[in-house]
C-alpha cells in the first residue's frame, strides 16, 4: 500500500483494476470484505469503505444474502473514467520531466513512437 | 457505534510520578485499536486501569457501561495479553489451554489448536522452559481464542520471530472479521500493525496525544525535501514537527498540505514524501520534546 493515499482510495482502485483487466467480469462476485482484509492485511472496516465507493459509484452492487457483484456495464464506464484521467495523471508529469531534461515534444513523440513499434 | 470503554479524566500517580494523567476518551464496539507509545508511556497503566487490576487516582471508568473493578459480569467479556504474564510453576501450555475456558465463556478450542499447530508450540513442555517467542505465543493463542468481546493485547509478542507474527495479524484479522469485537492493541512495531489498526491513541509522558482515525492520520504530515532556502521559504508560516538537513538540502516534516500547496511545493521544485504513522509518533512522542527543551535552555 502507497502511504500518501487512504487505504480504501487504494483499494477500491485495485477492484477496479481487476474489473477492468477482467480478472473480475461483470456480474460475477466480488471476494467478500473480510477476503479484501485479509488478503491485503488491512482493516476489514476500511476494505468495507473501499467496496462502498464502488457501491456509491454503481460499479458494484449487493445482492441481499449472497454478496457483492460487478454491475453490468462497469468496465465500460471505468475505462471512461480512467481516459478521462490520463492526460493529468499520466501526459502532464511526462511533459514536465522532458522539459526538466531537455527533450522537446517532437523528440517525446518520436520515442513514443519506438516505444509503440518496439 | 457504541462505546465499550469511556475513560474520563483518568489519572494515576505512584508517588510523585503520574503515570497516566488527566486521560479522556472512548472506544467503539468492534473496532480494532492501537495504543501506541514509547516506553514508559503508561500504555501498560492504561490497561490495568481499564480491566480493574489497579486502582486510578482520580477520573471514572465505564467499561461495558460499568465499573470494571471486582465487577466479573464486566470482567469476564474481557481479556487481557500482557507481555509480564506469569504461569505457575509446574505449569505447561496444555495446562493453559485447559484452564483458559473457566475464565472465557467464548473460547474456541477447534480454534486454539489451529493456532497451536501454526505456532509449533509444544504442549508438554514446562513453560519455565520455553523461549521467550514460545511464551508470547501462548498469549497471543489465548488472546484471539478465547473470543472476549473486549480484549487487551500489551506488547503480545516479544520474542515471536517475523512469521509467527504475521501469522498473528493474519489470524487475528481473518478471525475478527468472522467474529467482530473491541481489540486494543499495543505495540512498538508500528510499521508491521498501521494498516490493521482503525483508530489510533497515542500516549506520551501519561498524556494523550492523538486520538484519532487511522485514515485521517495518513497524510496527516508530510515531509518537504529540497534545498535549504526554498524549504525554508514553503515552511515559513507552518508548524515544523522536526527538521534534518545536510549542507544545502534540508528536509522538513509538517502537517497536512492541500493540493494547491502540493502544487505549490512542484513548482519551487520540492520534494513531497508522506510520513508513516510511525514515523508521526517517533516524531511527536520523540524529537519534538528535545527541540522544546533546547529552545528552554536557549
Amino acid at each position: 500500500m502507497d502511504e500518501s493515499r487512504p487505504i480504501f482510495v487504494q483499494i477500491a482502485e485495485l477492484i477496479e483494476n481487476d474489473i477492468i483487466a477482467g480478472a473480475l467480469p461483470e456480474e460475477t462476485q466480488v471476494p467478500s470484505t473480510n477476503e479484501f482484509a485479509a488478503f491485503h492485511r488491512i482493516n476489514p472496516a476500511t476494505a468495507g469503505k473501499g467496496v462502498n465507493v464502488l457501491v456509491d459509484d454503481g460499479i458494484l452492487y449487493k445482492k441481499r444474502g449472497i454478496g457483492m457483484f460487478v454491475a453490468s456495464g462497469a468496465r465500460e464506464r471505468l475505462v471512461a473514467k480512467r481516459r478521462d484521467r490520463f492526460q493529468n495523471e499520466f501526459i502532464a508529469p511526462l511533459i514536465v520531466e522532458a522539459e526538466k531534461l531537455g527533450i522537446d515534444k517532437t523528440q517525446v513523440i518520436d520515442m513514443i513512437r519506438k516505444e509503440g513499434t518496439a | 457505534m457504541s462505546a465499550v470503554v469511556e475513560a474520563s479524566h483518568l489519572t494515576r500517580r505512584f508517588g510523585d510520578t503520574t503515570a497516566v494523567d488527566d486521560i479522556s476518551f472512548s472506544v467503539q464496539k468492534n473496532t480494532i485499536h492501537g495504543l501506541l507509545g514509547r516506553n514508559g508511556a503508561g500504555k501498560t497503566t492504561l490497561m490495568q486501569l481499564l480491566t480493574g487490576q489497579d486502582f486510578a487516582t482520580r477520573g471514572e471508568i465505564r467499561v461495558f457501561g460499568e465499573n470494571p473493578v471486582e465487577n466479573s459480569g464486566v470482567l469476564k467479556n474481557v481479556c487481557f495479553i500482557k507481555e509480564s504474564q506469569r504461569y505457575p510453576d509446574e505449569f505447561k501450555p496444555r495446562h493453559v489451554f485447559t484452564s483458559a475456558p473457566w475464565f472465557f465463556p467464548n473460547w474456541d478450542a477447534a480454534f486454539a489448536d489451529r493456532l497451536i499447530a501454526d505456532f509449533r508450540l509444544p504442549l508438554n513442555r514446562r513453560i519455565k522452559k520455553l523461549s521467550r517467542g514460545q511464551l508470547s505465543a501462548i498469549g497471543v493463542i489465548v488472546g484471539l481464542a478465547s473470543r472476549a468481546p473486549l480484549t487487551f493485547f500489551d506488547e503480545p509478542y516479544l520474542g515471536l520471530d517475523a512469521v509467527a507474527r504475521q501469522i498473528f495479524y493474519d489470524r487475528l484479522l481473518e478471525d475478527y472479521g468472522d467474529h467482530p469485537r473491541t481489540v486494543i492493541l499495543s505495540t512498538h512495531l508500528i510499521d508491521e500493525v498501521s494498516n490493521l489498526l482503525e483508530h489510533v491513541l497515542v500516549i506520551d509522558e501519561g498524556k494523550l496525544l492523538i486520538d484519532e482515525d487511522a485514515e485521517s492520520l495518513r497524510g496527516s504530515a508530510t515531509t518537504v525535501v529540497g534545498t535549504r532556502q526554498g524549504v525554508d521559504a514553503f515552511v515559513a508560516d507552518r508548524e515544523v514537527l522536526h527538521r534534518d538537513g545536510i549542507g544545502g538540502l534540508a528536509s522538513v516534516t509538517v502537517g497536512r498540505l492541500s493540493p494547491q500547496d502540493r502544487a505549490r511545493a512542484a513548482e519551487m521544485g520540492l520534494e513531497l514524501s508522506p510520513v508513516s504513522l510511525q514515523q508521526l509518533v517517533v516524531r511527536l512522542t520523540g524529537s519534538t520534546q528535545t527541540e522544546t527543551a533546547l529552545e528552554q535552555s536557549a
